[in-house]
């Protein structure tokens, strides 16, 4: 038999709440980045328990457009802080206030 | 060596009961994605911060195999590992961000334990909520099975090409919305700045247009020296056509 569903759920909080903690205290905006995607990695975890226990196929198809959105975030992110770092040599989360009114 | 451990697997498979195996195994890619998001979090180098995403990943990857959708487990070392860290590495080294960080520094007083104290309430919550009540409706399959005899592709694929149909083609929208967005911001602002320079560049461009300039024939000179076979004949047969459609 397989491992009960509870301690993959669990697993998938824990790794949440990692990713949420490493967005909230680091203040390098490509680790926040990566924090990001922490969590999406839990939320796909628990997408894909689910599909098991319920034996849905849904809760795949959602990690299949969740990596996309992944995707398509990190591009444009990345593409955001290059940009940024043209204009200024740091890229501390503290520092960009340039949109401050 | 290879016997040794021919051996060895085979003494695991015969007398160790399969609910051990997975729980060996959920164990210790439980502690690999835990240490490596760990890592992620207090790794000073943004370098280390990717590798030990990349360690994360793989564990994440493997518990996906073991319950039993080893197409999304390739999926995601393709994907993740394979391009979005790559990516990363490739935005920490283009800027040159490989110093480390202060950790020590803490700018915002009381930030971290605020932090560490919000998140423990919520994970808490979650917990205790998922013990006291039920989230789920329980509704089996709603959008087709997960288990079958058709092989877990053929099933992800039947589903996203009928019941997802339209999320699918929204997502390959939001793919070109994303490329269309990293290229406009990864484009440098037009530099404009001085009129006397602009000019000067747009007479340098304009310079080899021209045959009848002494800029041409060095131009062709560095044709012949960059390939040496038919570069002449092609760079006269333009002039040619040069002359051609200027006479017409």
């Amino acid at each position: 038999m397989t491992i009960n569903a509870d301690w993959y759920l669990a697993l998938s909080a824990v790794l949440f709440a990692i990713g949420a903690l490493g967005v909230l205290v680091r203040r390098n905006v490509l680790v926040m980045f990566m924090c990001v995607e922490l969590m999406l990695n839990a939320a796909n975890l628990s997408f894909v328990t689910f599909a098991r226990v319920l034996n849905d196929i849904g809760g795949q198809v959602l990690v299949f457009f969740v990596l996309v959105v992944a995707a398509a975030e990190v591009v444009v992110g990345l593409g955001i802080v290059v940009a940024i770092f043209r204009r200024r040599s740091n890229a501390t989360a503290d520092d960009l206030h340039l949109m401050k009114g | 060596m290879g016997a040794t451990l021919g051996v060895v697997l085979m003494a695991v498979t015969t007398y160790v009961h399969p609910s051990w195996v997975d729980v060996g195994v959920f164990s210790v890619s439980a502690a690999i994605v835990l240490s490596g998001a760990i890592g992620v979090v207090v790794a000073r180098n943004p370098v280390h911060s990717a590798l030990m995403l990349v360690m994360t990943l793989f564990g994440i990857a493997v518990l996906f195999v073991l319950q039993r959708d080893p197409f999304l487990a390739a999926v995601q070392v393709i994907v993740y590992a394979g391009a979005i860290v790559v990516l990363f590495l490739f935005v920490i080294m283009f800027l040159g961000v490989d110093r480390e960080e202060n950790i020590a520094l803490e700018p915002l007083r009381g930030q971290r334990p605020l932090a560490v104290g919000l998140v423990a309430l919520g994970v808490t919550g979650i917990l205790l909520l998922g013990q006291v009540s039920k989230w789920t409706t329980g509704a089996p399959h709603v959008s087709g099975l997960a288990s079958g005899p058709q092989s877990n592709v053929y099933l992800l694929g039947k589903s996203v090409y009928t019941t997802y149909l339209f999320p699918f083609e929204a997502t390959a929208a939001l793919l070109i919305i994303a490329v269309v967005g990293a290229v406009v911001l990864a484009r440098r602002p037009p530099v404009a700045v001085n009129p006397g320079a602009s000019e000067q560049a747009g007479s340098e461009q304009a310079q080899p247009a021209d045959p009848s300039e002494p800029g041409a024939g060095s131009e062709a000179e560095a044709v012949v020296e960059i390939d040496a076979t038919g570069a002449i004949e092609v760079s006269e047969s333009v002039e040619a056509g040069h002359t051609e459609e200027g006479g017409t």
